[in-house]
C-alpha cells in the first residue's frame, strides 16, 4: 500500500449503469448458487439468533433449556429492565459513554482521515511518501504491547481514567487515510482545483466549499468504519479506564461475564446476553443505515478503462 | 455529483495555460506548505498516539526494571532473551499456522461470495450482502462470548449435536480443535468485511468491457477468470495484507475464550497474550515491549511480502 | 524512521522525569492520628469488587459524616491487581484503599506499596485473628493489611446426589477418591467435583496437605520446592489418580456450564473455601435445598488440618494522601462495627470472636436445608495450617499455572511434572527479577 503510481479506479461518476449489462444477460437465477449463499446467510446469523432467543431467557433457563430456541418463561422485557436498572443503571452510563466516544471519536478521525488523505492526494510536497510508510509501519506494531507505553504516557499527563484517554487514540485511522486518499485522487478533478486557484480561492476554502462535497460518500464510507471500530473499541479502554463510570459498552459487558467468577459476586449471564444485544443493535442500525453508501463509494482497486 | 456550475464554468471561460517552469516552482513551493497543513493535524495526533508511544516502547527494551534492584540499561539484552524463548517462537508459529489456514479460507469465502452476489444471478441479492456484513458489526468480545456459549459442551449447541451424533462430535475448545475454533470465530466477524471489499471492486468494473466480453461469445467462467478475477487483483491484496496483520497480531477472541478453556488457550496462546501477560500480570514492561517491537517488525516483514508477492503477480498478470 | 526517533527522544525525556518506583513506608502516624483522621473532612478512594461492601460505605458514612468514601469497581482479583500495579508505576491514580487478596498481599507489600499499619497501632488487633490468617497480613515483619474475609478450605456437597448414588460423605481422601469412582461409574455424565487446573485450589490443597512448597527468607531469598516437599507429594499421589482417570469435569470453574453443573448435580461437590456459601445461594438457586457443607477430608483419619482459599484483606496504599483516614477506616471494616456489618451481609468472617459467635453460628440456612453450616466453617478456621507462605510474585506465577500444570488436564503431561514445569517458570521469572531463587 506504498504510494504506487497506478491509481486504482474510482467508481465515482464514472461507472456506466449496470443495465446495460442486466438487459444483455438473461437473469435466470441459479439454484445453486442461491443455496449456497443461503447457508452462509444462515452461518452469519445464526449467533445473532442465539443472542435474540437467549435475551428472552432468565438465568436459570439459560442453563436447562436448548441454546437454539426459546424455553422457560419469556423474560425479555424483564431482562432489559433489568439490565437498564441493574446496580443503579450502570448500564445507561456505559451506552452514553459509548456514544459520547463514538461521536468523538468517529467524527473526529473522519474529519483528521479527510483532510490527510486529501492533503495526500492533491498536494505534492518532501516526505509524502513517507507519511505513508510510516502510518501503515506504525500499525504493524502490536497495539497490546502498546498499550503499557500509552497507558504511561497518558497517566503522567493525567489523562488516564478521562474520556480523553479513549477518544484520542481512536483518532487515527489509517485505512481511512488510505481511503480518502484513494477517493480523493479520482473524485475531485485536479482541474476544478486549478481553477478554483486560478480564481483567486484558498486552499482550504477551496477545500471547504468544493471538495468536501465531492468527498462525501468517501467520508461516509470512513465514516461507517470508524464508527464501527469505536463503538466495539475494547482493549485500550480495558487498560486506560479504572473506574465503571467511563467504561464503554464493551468493557462493562465483560466486567458483568467475569463478575460471576468472584467470591460472592452474582452470576448474571442473563444481562451479560441481554446487554450484548442491546449493544449490538444501534450499532446495526447505524450501519445498516450508512452502508448503502459504501456501494457508491469505494474500489479499493479495479481495472481502469 | 455535480460540479459547482461556477467553476465549471470558469474552466470553460479561461483557457488553461501551460505554466512555465518559473510559475511551476513558484507553486510547487506554495503546495509544499499546503500538502502540510492538511496532513498535520491527523499526524500530529498519530505522533502522539503512536509514535511517542513506539518510542517508549522501545526505550522501554532496552533497561530492564527488577522486583529487586531497580532499573538498568541493558541494551539488546530482552531482545536476545526474545529470540531464544520458547513460548515466544512457539506462539508465534501458532499464529503464523493460524494465517496460513484461516486467512486463505476466509478470503476464499469472502471472494466466492462477491462473485456471487455480483453475478445477478441471486433472489436477494441485498439481503444476502447485508446479512453476511452484519457480523462485522459486532464487538469481538460479544462475538467471542456468543460462540463461547455456543461451544459449550455441556449446555451449548455442541452438547445437542453431541446428542445428535452420539457424542462423537468433538469438543470445539479441545486442543486439537482450538485453533480451529478460533478461526471459525475470526471468520465469522470478517468474511462479510472482506466480501464487501471484493464485491465494490467487481461494481467498479465498466459495463463495457462485459459487453465487449458478450459479444465475443465468453462463457461466464472465463468473464470471471479473464475479467473479474484481474479487477479484482489489488483489492485482494489489500484484503489480505489487514488479514496478515490481524492474524498475527490475535489477542481479542483467544482472551475472550481463554475464560472458559484455560489449559488449552493458556496465557502465552498468541504472541500478544505473551506479551500482554507479561506486562500486566508479570510487570515484566521492559521484556514485554521488546517482543512486541520484534512482533512489529516481522508484521512489517509478512505483510510487506504479502504485498510484493501481490504486485508481482498484478504486474505479470498486465500484460 | 525519523518518526520513531523523535518519539524515542520525547519518550526519554519522559522517562528521565517519571517518578522514581517504590518509597518504603515511613512511620508517620499513630492510633490518635488515626482518631483526629476521622473527625477531618476526608475523602477516600476504596478500590474493591465484593458486592457487599456497598453496605459497609453506607454505615461507615453514617458513623463518620465527616468522611466520604468512594467506592470503585476496579474489576475482580487479578484484573484489579493489573489495574493498582498500572497506577503505582505511573503514579498518579492509586486508592487510598484496596481490596487485595491473602495470595497478592506478598507481592504488593515488596515493592514497598502498602503502608505498615502498624505505624498507626494498628498492630494490638493482632488478638482478634487466628495465627494463621494473622500471618496472611504480616510480610518482612510489617503489618500490610487487615483481613476481611476469609475461607477455610472445607467440602461442600450435593446430598440429593449423595443420597440418589448410594455414596457416603467422606471423611478421608481415600473415601473421596472412592466416591468418585463409584459415581462416574454409575453415570458417566456425573463428575465428583470440577477441576480444569486451579493454582487457588492446588496452593490450598498443598496447603492443606502440610507442604511448605514456597519459603521466603529476608526480603530477596526464595525457596521453590514441588519436588521433594512431602505435602505437595501427598497431594500429587491423590489428585493425580482422578486426572487421568477422567473423574473431573473438564467444566472450567466460574463459568456459566460451571454454575449450570453445580444445580443440577453433574458437579456433586466442591472443595473449596467458606465463601462458598453465599455464592451457591445467589448463583446456584436452582439446587436449593441439596447442598451441605462438612469439614475437608483428611489423608489419615482423625486429623484435621485445612487450609485458606482465597479471602481478602484491606491494605493502605502508600500513594494515599489519607493514610491515617484510610487506616481508621480499614480497622473499621476488619475489627470495629463493619465486620459484624460484613458478616451479616454475607462476607465469612475473619474476627475468631464473630466466628465463635453464637448468632454466627446458630444460622441454620434454608439452601443447606436448615444445616447450620456456620458451625462446620467456624471449626475449620480454628483448623487451618499455620506457617504457610505464598510467593513475592505469585500473581505472575498463578498466570503461568495454565501453560505449565494446567497442561496435566489436556492430557499432555501428568500433574508431578506439570507442578515442575510450573516451579522452573516461576523459577525463571524470579531470577529475572533480582529474586535470589533456591529450585529444589
Amino acid at each position: 500500500m506504498t504510494a504506487t503510481t497506478e491509481k486504482p479506479a474510482l467508481t465515482a461518476g464514472r461507472r456506466p449503469p449496470r443495465l446495460a449489462r442486466r438487459a444483455a444477460g438473461r437473469k435466470r437465477h441459479s439454484v445453486v448458487l442461491n443455496i449456497l449463499m443461503t447457508v452462509m446467510l444462515l452461518y452469519a446469523v445464526l449467533p445473532l439468533f442465539w443472542l435474540v432467543v437467549n435475551s428472552s431467557k432468565s438465568q436459570t433457563a439459560l442453563f436447562s433449556t436448548f441454546g437454539l430456541w426459546f424455553g422457560g418463561k419469556f423474560a425479555l422485557w424483564s431482562n432489559i429492565h433489568q439490565v437498564f436498572t441493574y446496580d443503579n443503571g450502570i448500564f445507561v452510563r456505559w451506552f452514553a459513554n459509548t456514544v459520547l466516544y463514538v461521536v468523538a471519536g468517529a467524527g473526529g478521525a473522519t474529519l483528521l482521515a479527510t483532510l490527510a488523505g486529501y492533503g495526500l492526494a492533491k498536494y505534492d510536497f518532501p516526505g509524502k511518501r513517507a507519511v505513508f510508510a510510516v502510518v501503515l509501519g506504525a500499525v504493524a506494531v502490536p497495539g497490546t504491547a502498546l498499550a503499557v507505553p500509552t497507558f504511561l504516557l497518558f497517566s503522567k499527563l493525567h489523562l488516564t481514567n478521562t474520556p480523553w484517554a479513549v477518544i484520542l487514540p481512536s483518532l487515527v485511522s489509517p485505512l481511512g487515510l488510505y481511503l480518502i486518499w484513494v477517493y480523493a485522487a479520482e473524485a475531485v478533478p485536479t482541474e476544478i482545483l486549478e481553477a478554483a486557484r486560478i480564481d483567486g480561492a484558498g486552499e482550504f476554502r477551496t477545500f471547504l466549499v468544493i471538495s468536501s462535497r465531492l468527498l462525501g460518500p468517501g467520508m461516509v464510507t470512513v465514516a461507517l468504519f470508524t464508527v464501527v471500530a469505536t463503538w466495539n473499541n475494547y482493549f485500550l479502554p480495558l487498560i486506560m479506564l479504572s473506574q465503571p463510570n467511563w467504561y464503554p459498552l464493551t468493557v462493562g459487558l465483560n466486567e458483568w461475564n467475569s463478575q460471576a467468577s468472584t467470591i460472592g459476586g452474582e452470576a448474571v449471564y442473563n444481562l451479560v446476553i441481554t446487554g450484548s444485544l442491546l449493544t449490538v443493535i444501534p450499532i446495526m442500525a447505524t450501519f445498516l443505515y450508512l452502508q448503502r453508501y459504501w456501494r457508491s463509494g469505494l474500489a479499493a482497486g479495479s481495472v481502469k478503462a | 455529483m455535480s460540479l459547482n456550475p461556477a467553476v465549471a464554468a470558469g474552466t470553460r471561460a479561461v483557457p488553461r495555460r501551460r505554466n512555465g517552469p518559473a510559475r511551476r516552482r513558484r507553486a510547487h513551493g506554495r503546495r509544499s506548505w499546503t500538502g502540510w497543513a492538511f496532513v498535520g493535524p491527523f499526524l500530529a495526533v498519530f505522533a502522539f498516539a503512536l509514535i511517542v508511544p513506539i518510542g517508549y516502547a522501545i526505550y522501554l527494551s532496552l533497561y530492564r526494571q527488577q522486583l529487586i534492584g531497580g532499573n538498568a540499561f541493558v541494551g539488546i539484552d530482552n531482545y536476545k532473551t526474545a529470540l531464544s524463548d520458547p513460548q515466544f517462537w512457539a506462539s508465534l508459529r501458532r499464529v503464523l499456522l493460524f494465517l496460513v489456514v484461516q486467512v486463505p479460507i476466509m478470503t476464499v469465502l469472502a471472494l466466492l461470495a462477491a462473485l456471487a452476489l455480483d453475478s445477478a444471478r441471486l433472489r436477494w441479492t441485498p439481503l444476502y450482502r447485508l446479512s453476511i456484513f452484519l457480523p462485522y458489526a459486532v464487538p469481538a468480545v460479544v462475538a467471542s462470548f456468543m460462540w463461547g456459549f455456543m461451544y459449550g459442551t455441556q449446555f451449548g449447541l455442541v452438547s445437542r449435536l453431541r446428542s445428535f451424533f452420539g457424542g462423537h462430535f468433538p469438543d470445539p475448545l479441545s486442543s486439537n480443535w482450538v485453533l480451529g475454533s478460533i478461526g471459525n470465530v475470526v471468520t465469522w466477524e470478517f468474511v462479510g468485511y472482506n466480501m464487501l471489499i471484493f464485491y465494490s471492486a467487481l461494481r467498479a468494473v465498466p459495463g463495457e468491457l462485459y459487453e465487449a466480453a458478450e459479444i465475443d461469445g465468453a462463457s461466464q467462467l472465463a468473464i470471471v477468470r479473464w475479467i473479474k478475477l484481474p479487477a479484482l487483483r489489488i483489492a485482494i491484496v489489500v484484503s489480505l495484507v489487514f488479514s496478515v496483520i490481524g492474524s498475527v497480531q490475535l489477542f481479542n477472541e483467544p482472551e475472550i475464550l481463554h475464560q472458559l478453556a484455560p489449559n488449552t488457550i493458556p496465557t502465552n496462546f498468541t504472541p500478544n497474550m505473551y506479551a500482554y501477560n507479561l506486562s500486566f500480570a508479570g510487570q515484566e514492561y521492559n521484556y514485554s515491549a521488546a517482543i512486541a517491537i520484534v512482533m512489529g517488525i516481522l508484521t512489517v516483514i509478512i505483510a510487506a511480502l504479502v504485498q510484493w508477492y501481490g504486485q508481482r503477480t498484478e504486474r505479470r498478470g498486465t500484460a | 524512521m525519523a518518526g520513531a526517533a523523535a518519539g524515542l527522544a520525547i519518550a526519554g525525556a519522559l522517562a528521565a522525569c517519571s517518578s522514581s518506583g517504590s518509597s518504603s513506608s515511613t512511620a508517620s502516624g499513630s492510633a490518635s492520628s488515626t482518631t483526629s483522621a476521622l473527625q477531618t473532612p476526608t475523602t477516600l478512594t476504596w478500590w474493591a469488587w465484593a458486592p457487599q461492601d456497598k453496605q459497609l460505605v453506607t454505615a461507615f458514612e453514617k458513623a463518620y459524616p465527616k468522611i466520604k468514601v468512594n467506592l470503585v469497581n476496579a474489576g475482580n482479583g487479578t484484573a484489579e491487581y493489573t489495574k493498582l500495579q498500572n497506577a503505582i508505576k505511573a503514579g498518579s491514580g492509586v486508592p487510598d484503599i484496596a481490596q487485595i487478596e491473602y495470595y497478592a498481599v506478598p507481592q504488593f507489600a515488596l515493592g514497598g506499596s502498602l503502608v505498615n499499619l502498624a505505624n498507626y497501632g494498628l498492630s494490638s488487633d493482632k488478638s482478634q485473628f487466628s495465627t494463621a490468617i494473622w500471618d496472611s497480613v504480616n510480610v518482612n515483619g510489617q503489618l500490610v493489611g487487615l483481613p476481611q474475609d476469609t475461607g477455610p478450605m472445607t467440602l461442600w456437597y450435593n446430598q440429593a446426589i449423595f443420597t440418589k448414588y448410594h455414596l457416603t460423605v467422606p471423611t478421608t481422601w481415600d473415601q473421596y477418591v472412592a466416591d468418585a469412582k463409584k459415581l462416574h461409574a454409575a453415570n458417566p455424565k456425573e463428575y465428583i467435583t470440577s477441576d480444569t487446573g486451579d493454582p487457588g485450589f492446588t496452593t490450598s490443597m498443598i496447603w492443606a496437605a502440610g507442604g511448605h512448597p514456597y519459603v521466603t527468607s529476608g526480603s530477596k531469598d526464595v525457596t521453590i520446592n514441588f519436588t521433594s516437599d512431602a505435602g505437595t507429594q501427598k497431594f500429587e499421589n491423590m489428585w493425580a489418580p482422578l486426572i487421568s482417570g477422567g473423574l473431573l469435569s473438564p467444566v472450567a470453574g466460574w463459568s456459566d456450564q460451571w454454575y449450570a453443573g453445580l444445580a443440577n448435580g453433574t458437579i456433586a461437590t466442591l472443595v473449596t473455601g467458606g465463601w462458598m456459601g453465599v455464592d451457591l445461594e445467589t448463583g446456584v438457586a436452582g439446587a436449593k435445598g441439596n447442598w451441605r457443607v462438612a469439614p475437608i477430608p483428611q489423608y489419615s483419619s482423625g486429623t484435621t488440618a485445612t487450609s485458606e482459599n482465597g479471602g481478602s484483606s484491606d491494605a493502605v496504599l502508600t500513594a494515599s494522601k489519607n493514610q491515617a483516614a484510610a487506616a481508621a477506616f480499614v480497622q473499621w471494616i476488619s475489627t470495629g462495627q463493619g465486620a459484624q456489618i460484613s458478616a451479616d451481609s454475607g462476607d465469612f468472617p475473619a474476627a475468631t470472636s464473630i466466628l465463635n459467635s453464637s448468632s454466627f453460628q446458630d444460622q441454620a440456612p434454608a439452601y443447606f436445608g436448615g444445616q447450620q453450616i456456620n458451625k462446620v466453617l467456624a471449626q475449620a478456621s480454628s483448623d487451618v495450617l499455620s506457617g504457610w507462605s505464598y510467593l513475592p510474585f505469585q500473581v505472575y506465577a498463578n498466570s503461568i499455572y495454565s501453560s505449565t500444570a494446567g497442561q496435566a488436564y489436556t492430557g499432555k503431561s501428568t500433574l508431578t511434572a506439570g507442578l515442575q514445569s510450573w516451579q522452573q517458570q516461576s523459577a525463571t521469572y524470579g531470577s529475572s527479577q533480582g529474586f535470589s531463587i533456591t529450585s529444589k
